[in-house]
């Protein structure tokens, strides 16, 4: 094997994702992503792109999307008005054939990075319309009755934010790598990737308060890495001081700038109650 | 070897094939994890579990299948000279501690027991005070509070981290076995899902267009569809007060799952049990109800009921009139719900109390049983069941 993922100087990866990602290029396999919202999921397909040098090619599925578009699509609307034009290209329909991102990367002569994005999404039939094509990396255009096969196996990357159950056939064929959310050490890593120059003790006093709203129970939409990072993007462009983000600071109840971190108005009421009974109590 | 793990994998309910253990050992035949067993731990999950929810299970069954693997060391215990032991335990042991080992009937007197108990054990074993294993107070074993423990099967982690990462047992949270927040609700309400086309015609139907335009020898013949909507509706009725006050998070989670997953919801609050009136808001229970009756003649069979509660009063709430805790009923509420299981086909019972204790409560039994045994626990699992049988059609 020529090509090993590891972490960037961009992208932290933990050993097991490494190894996940190295295990699914080597065997050819999917490599089906879950985590929270925020762990990073997308993001990971750019990286391996870029460390790697592959292309990438980005698949988003929303709830409309079809298999067959990520195969190609047969544009009848165009062909239908070109004939009623009187158009010399209506005679040949592969005119009319318009490549998916799947037929795009199958025909990379070098390893590329298929990233289908959020598959929950779909319809629930949707990763079994793609099985054949997942496996055995090849389709059949019915129009033109060509069969596409992939010059060089792509690295399909899933991801799904579990609001589906995917089908047990497809989740067979796949690798599954679960991103957990990272303890305060790889925390500390990966911010210090984003910002190599914020001050030490403004990072530990922003990680202790940003692990400590974690822990708050019954907190609806707990924050997660990119409501960190975009915090103390906020912190660094306002020059906060490290002391006034402890909670014996009199001169506020909550973190400055929660905003970036409670992204719902229950859970900045309840964080506001619990610091004022944490304060009477003292 | 590896298939002994496979088969425990699937004793413990984990949904593992064949398809997946070749591709283990397509792996481990290409060396992506045959040096470490930390790698060997992530590799073997990558490539057999699809579900975070399974995780646990696989930390528990692996973690008892790489110990069970370690028994060749006990075998080995057993050779090594003891006088390498007791160099190795005058550079391990500290001062306070060789005296501790003292206490306990000196050094001979130990390694003795050690081997006596060896014989005598032959599974893995973790906490309690005699066997040896791990996190218990036995002289033998890892990760123990007794001063004058011999340390066996525990090694320091490349990171430092004296646990493995299976006995970390991360994911204990994940399990779908065990109740769980809005979110997982939420996914498994979603499995309740008819999509049909209703309502304003508003949307471009493209291969409508194209089949008329064609039969209308290409004169463009534009077609429109209705879009495509969750066309399942729901009753959902609460159980609310007394023993409910127990159950109101989880109440409340299923609540705002299903309020945000269908667009045909309606609510309606009971005391303990279903009697003549129901109310949608619990402050003004007294005075805006709705009767049981109107009820049924409101909402059509085709709705899906879902009932909350915990099914737990005496049982002459259910069979007897006048039964009820609150006020003088004419009818027993068996016939009240007799009534509403008459009128919708799909019902579902689901409690918060665990499916443990529902045989020793009188009052569940004859719920359970007059529900015709579509009580389910109020858990992501029972949800799911419950939800497949609210699908079938009757």
């Amino acid at each position: 094997m020529t090509k090993k993922f590891a972490s960037t100087d961009r992208y932290i990866a933990t050993d097991d994702l490494s190894l996940a990602v190295n295990a699914a290029i080597t065997l050819g396999r999917p490599l089906l992503i879950k985590g929270e919202p925020g762990t990073g999921k997308t993001q990971l397909a750019e990286e391996v792109a870029r460390s790697l040098s592959a292309p990438l090619y980005r698949w988003h599925i929303k709830s409309t999307t079809k298999a067959q578009q990520g195969l190609y699509e047969y544009d009848a609307v165009s062909r239908l008005r070109d004939s009623q034009l009187g158009d010399e290209k209506v005679h040949d329909i592969s005119n009319y054939i318009i490549k998916g991102k799947l037929w795009e990367s199958f025909e990379e002569d070098q390893l590329s990075v298929l990233l289908i994005d959020e598959i929950d999404k779909a319809d629930i039939e949707f990763p079994n319309d793609l099985l054949l094509e997942i496996d055995k990396m090849e389709f059949h255009v019915y129009e033109t009755k060509q069969t596409v096969v992939a010059k060089h196996r792509p690295l399909v990357i899933i991801t799904s934010n579990n609001e589906k159950e995917l089908p047990d056939a497809f989740l067979r064929r796949c690798f599954f790598h679960y991103i957990k959310f990272p303890d305060a050490e790889t925390m500390e890593q990966i911010v210090s990737v984003h910002y190599p120059s914020i001050k030490k003790d403004l990072l530990s006093a922003a990680l202790k308060a940003f692990f400590e709203i974690r822990e708050v129970q019954g907190i609806k939409k707990k924050p997660s890495t990119s409501e960190l990072l975009d915090w103390l993007k906020l912190l660094l462009a306002e020059e906060i001081p490290a002391d006034a983000l402890h909670a014996d600071n009199s001169g506020s109840i909550i973190p400055k700038l929660h905003g970036a971190l409670l992204k719902n108005e229950q859970d900045v009421h309840l964080f506001e109650r619990l610091v004022f009974l944490n304060k009477r109590n003292q | 070897m590896l298939i002994e793990l496979l088969f425990r994998l699937r004793d413990a309910r984990i949904p593992v094939s064949i398809t997946e253990y070749l591709a283990m050992l397509d792996g481990l035949s290409h060396g992506i994890a045959n040096y470490s067993i930390d790698d060997f731990y992530h590799f073997a999950r990558l490539s057999l579990i699809k579900d975070e929810r399974h995780f646990d299970r696989f930390d528990k069954v692996f973690g008892d299948y790489i110990n069970g693997q370690q028994h060749l060391f006990e075998q080995v215990i057993g050779d090594i000279p003891e006088e390498w032991l007791r160099l190795e335990a005058e550079r391990l042991f500290s001062e306070e501690e060789k005296q501790d080992i003292e206490a306990l009937g000196g050094w001979d007197k130990i390694m003795d027991t050690l081997r006596q108990r060896m014989e005598e054990q032959k599974e893995r074993h973790q906490g309690g005070s005699k066997w040896i294993g791990t996190g218990g107070t036995s002289p033998f074993g890892a990760n123990g509070y007794n001063p004058a423990g011999v340390r066996i099967g525990q090694k320091t982690g490349r990171h430092g981290r004296a646990l493995k990462v299976w006995d970390k047992r991360e994911y204990k949270n994940l399990d779908s076995e065990r109740e769980l927040g809005t979110r997982n609700f939420k996914m498994a309400l979603r499995k309740l899902r008819r999509f049909a086309r209703e309502g304003a015609q508003d949307q471009f139907d493209m291969s409508g267009t194209i089949d008329a335009t064609a039969r209308n020898a290409g004169l463009l013949d534009i077609k429109m569809a209705a879009e495509r909507r969750n066309a399942i509706k729901v009753l959902l009725l609460f159980d609310v007060g007394g023993s409910m006050d127990y159950h109101v998070t989880v109440s409340e989670e299923l609540f705002s799952a299903a309020s945000s997953e269908f667009k045909h919801l309606e609510y309606f609050y009971f005391h303990n049990f279903v009697y003549e009136k129901l109310w949608k808001d619990n402050r003004r229970r007294h005075n805006e109800t709705i009767t049981l009756t109107e009820f049924l003649r409101t909402y059509s069979a085709d709705y899906r009921v879902i009932i909350v509660g915990d099914a737990t009063m005496s049982p002459y709430e259910i069979t007897a009139p006048g039964g009820s805790v609150e006020h003088w009923n004419e009818e027993a509420g068996i016939v009240w719900m007799q009534r509403l299981l008459e009128k919708f086909p799909h019902v579902a019972w689901l409690n918060p109390e665990p499916e443990a204790y529902w045989s020793r409560v009188q009052s569940v039994k004859i719920t359970h049983q007059l529900m015709q045994k579509r009580m389910y626990g109020l858990t992501v699992d029972g949800i799911g069941k419950a939800i497949d049988g609210l699908k079938k059609r009757h």
